[in-house]
């Protein structure tokens, strides 16, 4: 099974996107399944491919992987940014848990109706600079290391680096106050693999529009 | 460091701690609350930077302030021979355990659902359970007939499914009326002498949520 791995999801950033953004940064080619339809969702619910009934789904190595924790946490273990003991694991994973959370702020943001919006950004912006961006360039303060955990490139570098350029996208001041958290994601950006992960033609999503927030609700059921 | 026990910081109820507790019970690993009751206390830590993201559940253990349920719950299971013995197995336990936890979550928030809301979310967890998760996990026990779901030995994800599975009991005891491999199975694990004893009066196990621990919840965690 020495195929690329195949990605089962829809066009759009939603839940797959960090995956993709792991994949790229550790240099693997990978193709993508796009559900294009409610249909194709069904078909693959009924062929038995989902573990859950969900998608992402990812078929790597002869495995079907559900559950995107999941399929992120076999990525880095398999191309080594899981970092080298059970110690410095556990920081990647309590990295990586504090950015999804903000990650999942973000990503249900158009969810939300017009008149929630303003409260909605509100909450975000505030998360970001008085929780988590404050968090992370203490972490990097503290040990002056050019990477989050065990100096070396890891998981949390790249999903800390996607989340800082969703936040860009909803306000670029946001980053204002955290020189080390510029450098950071500088740092990971000019990686040759990231780099070319960032240039158009790439398989990184476009933020979400109306359209494909109507397809979402239509395959996914929501 | 690595001989102090491990000490949890979360109110005393359930919550997102008690699957720690599980977990540090199921390794055999004594461990040690300090239960919070009011804001105050939670400003003391977060003021303290003892709070890397301002939250609990927090778990001092083995010289780490940890936070986040799931990489506290994967050290211990690592450092306890819970997680399998592969990355193979490993990640068929972190997909069992991922599903398991949605599942669960549904738990966790039930309380805290207006009353109008609690009795529909019952139905759609018992939904959920019967046609989306017990299948999945009825299929593994059935194909390998093992005791355990990942390499003939307790894993994390045994650890979750039966907690989940009880705590769905309380709320909806025939819930495995079409299960019989999970029946037998949630007694076997059960059985397991580190959670036989868990199990039993007396342990650090919570109760099920009441009104004094939805109360305690909102002083804390709401904003004044």
């Amino acid at each position: 099974m020495a195929g690329k791995p195949r990605l089962h999801y829809m066009n759009a950033r939603l839940r797959m996107e960090p995956v993709r953004w792991l994949l790229a940064a550790a240099g693997v080619e990978f193709e993508e399944q796009i559900l294009e339809s409610r249909e194709d969702m069904e078909k693959l619910i009924n062929d038995g491919s989902l573990m859950f009934q969900q998608v992402p789904m990812v078929e790597i190595d002869g495995m079907k992987l559900a559950q995107t924790r999941a399929i992120l946490n076999y990525i880095a273990a398999k191309y080594n940014l899981y970092g080298k003991d059970i110690k410095e694991r556990a920081l990647i994973d309590m990295y990586s848990e504090g950015i999804a959370d903000l990650n999942e702020m973000i990503l249900r943001l158009p969810i939300f109706p017009p008149d929630e919006q303003d409260a909605k950004i509100t909450q975000i912006r505030e998360r970001t600079t008085n929780r988590y961006f404050p968090a992370f360039e203490k972490v990097l303060k503290s040990h002056g290391q050019h990477y989050l955990v065990g100096n070396r490139l890891s998981k949390a570098d790249i999903h800390l680096v996607e989340v800082i350029y969703y936040v860009e996208e909803i306000d670029p001041s946001l980053l204002t106050n955290f020189p080390l958290l510029k450098a950071l994601k500088t740092r990971i950006s000019n990686l040759p693999p990231v780099k070319k992960f960032l240039q158009p033609g790439s398989q990184r999503k476009p933020p979400i529009d109306a359209k494909t927030l109507e397809e979402a609700r239509k395959i996914f059921k929501i | 460091m690595e001989d102090k026990k491990p000490k949890l910081h979360y109110p005393n109820g359930r919550g997102r701690m008690e699957t720690i507790r599980w977990v540090l019970a199921a390794a055999g690993v004594e461990f040690e609350e300090e239960f919070l009751e009011t804001k105050e206390q939670l400003q003391k830590l977060q003021d303290g930077n003892h709070l890397l993201f301002q939250q609990v559940p927090m778990v001092e253990i083995d010289g780490m302030k940890l936070v986040q349920t799931r990489s506290i719950l994967h050290y211990i299971a690592d450092k306890h021979n819970l997680f399998g013995r592969d990355l193979q197995e490993r990640t068929l336990i972190d997909m069992y355990v991922e599903g398991t936890l949605d599942l669960l979550e549904l738990i966790i928030m039930h309380p805290f659902l207006r009353p109008d809301d609690q009795q529909k979310e019952v139905v759609s967890m018992a939904q959920k359970a019967i046609f989306r998760y017990f299948p999945v996990f009825e299929k593994v026990l059935r194909d390998h007939g093992q005791r355990f779901l990942v390499g003939n030995q307790l894993s994390l994800a045994d650890v979750v499914l039966l907690q989940t599975i009880l705590a769905l009991e309380e709320k909806i005891p025939n819930i495995l009326a079409s299960f019989p491999h999970l029946q037998e199975y949630s007694v076997k694990v059960s059985n397991v002498p580190t959670i036989r004893k868990f199990l039993e009066p007396g342990s650090k196990k919570k109760p099920p949520p009441d009104e004094i621990y939805v109360r305690t919840v909102y002083n804390i965690f709401m904003p004044s």
